[in-house]
């Protein structure tokens, strides 16, 4: 195995091989950045031009792009409150409100710095503990994920400023995720007569609706407003060393990438869950755990960092199950997987023995994609962000609201999907205005698939116990799950308590 | 100018081949249509999600049948509802002049509009013009399951409720369980998984008792341990020589997936006849030929009457299953 590793190190630190991987990245990152073309969608544009190459090039060149375009969400999402890509959705909480204040050049540094230590680890996570990791995959059941889906709607509590409201935010994602056919049973739910509704609201479409629309709104209503934030950036453009002190900021708190990138190799290894949540699991617990709490959703630059290390570290997570299993652990990986049998490369234990050095070669070459995006990321993700904020209002809103059209009709090539991004746009706006946070919309819309199919498929696989039900509470893993549903709701009412009693100390005498 | 004298040409060209056939005087204008056909690039449509079974075989097929063709060919996916938004507008807004052609599925094409009040379309307007390929289920348990045949299997079947996992719902592995209930007179419950690589961590974790997958998977899972207990085609698989089929155990369960090509049901035959010529030389073509066998795919020979005849069967049979568990819509 060793001498594999050494073989494939040669391999990947040559002139020909770093170009392409720079080449994948970029390409990726220009496909990522685009609202609609996700990381899948672009991987699978890609895969007629693999062909013609040979194995190692084709999935090097795959690898490098799936890394970038995870990356290249994270500007769109920064930029104009869209992710580019479903795992860059909690970017937009912290990131945009940085560019409402002039500092979007800070958020693309810390989107780079947690992309880079995120990727990285992922693959570290991938090349050393990928037969153990595996394991897990199996371990985790239909009740599990039921779990893990409930635990993450507990970040409703965290991202609304009223539960209630929150709540029924949750609520209304929860039953826009069950139109079109359901997952266990395929019984066809909400379509209201239109026979396309079968495929159901993709994700993708909600995104932009709920997000990006009313983000165009607001600039059109108030021309303005982005004047301060253009001066405030003028400004700090002049100061210079933006990219020093915030790289200073970043790495005085390496905790943070970290822990979002252990979480984002967990949650990459679990088919079905994937980017779109892992990068909400990792916003949720950096908020939980930081010491400016308060700040998140309001500009924090830790917001930030934490989603978007969980993203990239779901790359080499999800190649876990993938190349020890044959199980893609992420929806881009199931076009990987597609390449990797075209060239009748068959994933599993015979992989790594038989292919040695061409799967190390491809594990290695996503690590390296990972460290390459630093350089790319600064030069062109600062350059955007430079045209973007000096894009006066009346182009900018224009341009969006194109990208918005053309990105919802990319996903299936449907102009059903425009007008339903559209009016879940106007309704994302309306409800926003009353106090219901779109991000808990989308919340709803992520986990109500894994939720409905977790909790289906349990009753059915415990169907030989007297009570199925029971299934969901006496399994191992279920329990710790449930110990985290319960501390995640548990947790704000702790934090509540806690100030008010440092509030009384310092009041009483 | 210079354009309009090789359209003249052309059609000289045409016309000369037409004298030369014997049939230009019948010609009516769709066949001139099918004469020419294919004037322009060919979009062939996917209706599953990039990285799937079909979405792999359209892109093996992509070069081949540009050749065959003398067009390009772009391979696209529409996604949603288990295939039916594409077939649905297959069937309803789609030009049927043959240079949109979609993937289609046996038995899904037979079962959605049987079981949903709604699909969008119904079987007979998916329009065959081939079938080329297929994958029969197989019943796979894992290393340290307790069952070694598939007697054992419905013996403890009989004393206790056994789960098998799957590949979707009204799929060719849930019709396939639901066959091997019939057949054996036994009780299954079948878990729905959202893809056949989904299915696959519920038996090595122990979720399910079996899975009906197909023989591709069946092969992956053998590689990792796991025993083939049958397999549901009329002829033992070359690829699981060791596996019985379900028929060699006196169950009749013969199930599977049939991939092919269809068209807007108005497309005139000549035009469906020069598609399917052109899929019948891709299936001829010995690298496709070659990459197929390796994926496990079985290579199936079926123009647009015998797919149609073949598609016919299946609905009898599926509708009798349907029934018999109460599946088939109000």
């Amino acid at each position: 195995m060793f001498v594999d590793i050494t073989q494939a190190m040669g391999q990947v630190v040559t002139p020909m091989m770093l170009l392409l991987i720079i080449v994948g990245v970029i390409a990726g990152m220009a496909v990522g950045a685009t609202p609609g073309l996700s990381a899948t969608v672009g991987l699978a544009l890609l895969l007629p031009i693999t062909f013609a190459m040979d194995p190692t090039t084709g999935l090097v060149l795959m690898g490098a792009f799936y890394m970038g375009a995870i990356y290249g969400g994270s500007f769109t999402a920064i930029l104009v409150n869209t992710p580019g890509t479903p795992s860059s959705i909690a970017t937009t909480f912290d990131g945009y409100p940085m560019t409402q204040q002039g500092r979007s050049e800070a958020a693309i540094i810390a989107s780079t710095v947690g992309s880079v230590v995120g990727g990285v680890i992922g693959v570290i996570g991938l090349l050393v503990l990928a037969p153990l990791l595996a394991q897990v995959v199996l371990a985790f059941g239909p009740q599990e994920y039921f779990w893990m889906g409930i635990f993450g709607l507990t970040m409703i509590a965290g991202i609304a400023p009223s539960l209630v409201k929150g709540l029924a935010a949750g609520f209304l994602g929860l039953l826009i995720s069950t139109i079109g056919i359901s997952p266990v049973g395929g019984e066809v739910r909400f379509t209201f007569g239109f026979t396309q509704m079968q495929g159901g609201i993709p994700l993708i479409v909600a995104l932009i609706g709920l997000f990006t629309i009313p983000t165009i709104v607001d600039m059109v209503i108030a021309p303005g407003s982005r004047t301060a934030a253009m001066a405030a950036d003028a400004q700090a453009r002049q100061r210079g060393g933006e990219l020093k002190s915030t790289l200073r900021d970043l790495l005085s708190r390496p905790l943070n990438p970290i822990r979002s990138s252990i979480i984002g190799t967990f949650v990459g290894i679990l088919p079905g869950a994937g980017g779109s949540v892992a990068n909400l699991i990792a916003y949720n617990e950096a908020k939980r755990t930081s010491k400016r709490s308060k700040n998140f959703g309001k500009g924090e630059i830790d917001g930030v960092v934490a989603p978007e290390a969980a993203n990239n570290a779901v790359v080499g997570g999800g190649m876990v199950p993938l190349l020890t299993l044959g199980i893609p652990g992420a929806p881009p990986d199931a076009v990987i997987y597609g390449v990797l049998l075209l060239h009748g490369l068959r994933p599993g234990p015979d992989l790594f023995e038989e292919q040695g050095v061409l799967t190390f070669t491809f594990i290695l070459a996503v690590g390296v994609s990972a460290i390459l995006m630093a350089p790319v990321g600064l030069v062109a993700g600062r350059g955007l962000q430079r045209a973007v904020v000096r894009t006066p209002t009346h182009y900018l809103a224009p341009l969006i609201a194109l990208l918005t059209i053309v990105g919802s009709y990319a996903v299936r090539n449907s102009a059903l999907d425009v007008l339903m991004m559209v009016a879940l746009g106007l309704i994302g706006y309306g409800l926003r205005n009353v106090g219901l946070p779109p991000a808990a919309i989308v919340l709803g819309v992520v986990l109500g698939p894994i939720i409905e199919t977790g909790l289906a498929q349990g009753l059915l696989t415990a169907t030989a116990q007297a009570n199925p039900w029971t299934s969901f509470f006496t399994r191992p893993i279920s329990l710790v799950l449930i110990v985290l549903v319960i501390l995640g709701l548990a947790w704000p009412l702790i934090t509540d308590l806690r100030e008010k009693r440092k509030a009384g100390k310092v009041k009483a005498p | 100018m210079a354009r309009v004298r090789t359209q003249r040409g052309i059609a000289v060209l045409a016309g000369a081949a037409m004298a030369l056939t014997g049939c230009g005087t019948t010609q009516s204008s769709t066949d001139d249509a099918a004469e020419n056909y294919p004037t322009q690039a060919v979009q062939y449509i996917i209706p599953f999600d990039p990285g799937g079974e079909s979405d792999i075989t359209a892109r093996l097929q992509q070069q081949a049948l540009e050749d065959a063709m003398g067009q390009s060919v772009s391979v696209s996916n529409r996604p949603g509802g288990g295939g039916a938004v594409g077939w649905s507008e297959l069937a309803t807004s789609i030009k049927p002049d043959g240079h949109t052609l979609m993937g289609a599925n046996l038995p899904h094409i037979v079962l959605q509009p049987l079981a949903r009040d709604d699909a969008g379309y119904e079987t007979e307007q998916i329009k065959w013009a081939y079938i080329f390929e297929s994958t029969p289920n197989a019943l796979v348990v894992s290393k340290n399951s307790p069952y070694e045949t598939v007697e054992d299997f419905v013996k403890a079947a009989e004393e206790k409720k056994l789960t098998v996992g799957g590949s979707a719902s009204f799929s060719a592995n849930h019709i396939g369980t639901l066959a091997f209930n019939k057949a054996a007179d036994i009780d299954l419950t079948y878990v729905p998984f959202s893809g056949t690589g989904a299915a696959t961590p519920a038996l090595l974790g122990g979720q399910v008792d079996a899975l009906m997958t197909y023989n591709t998977e069946a092969l992956n899972l053998k590689e990792q341990g796991a025993k083939v207990l049958a397999v549901a085609s009329e002829e033992p698989l070359p690829e699981l020589p060791e596996a019985p089929t379900f028929k060699d155990s006196g169950y009749d369960v013969v199930q599977g997936a049939w991939r092919g090509v269809a068209v807007p049901p108005e497309t005139p035959d000549a035009i469906v006849q020069q598609v399917a010529d052109a899929f019948k030389a891709v299936n001829e073509d010995p690298e496709v030929k070659q990459k197929m066998e390796e994926l496990g795919f079985h290579i199936e020979d079926m123009g647009p009457e015998e797919a149609t005849q073949f598609t016919e069967e299946q609905t009898a049979e599926a509708e009798d299953l349907l029934e018999r568990f109460g599946l088939l819509k109000d």
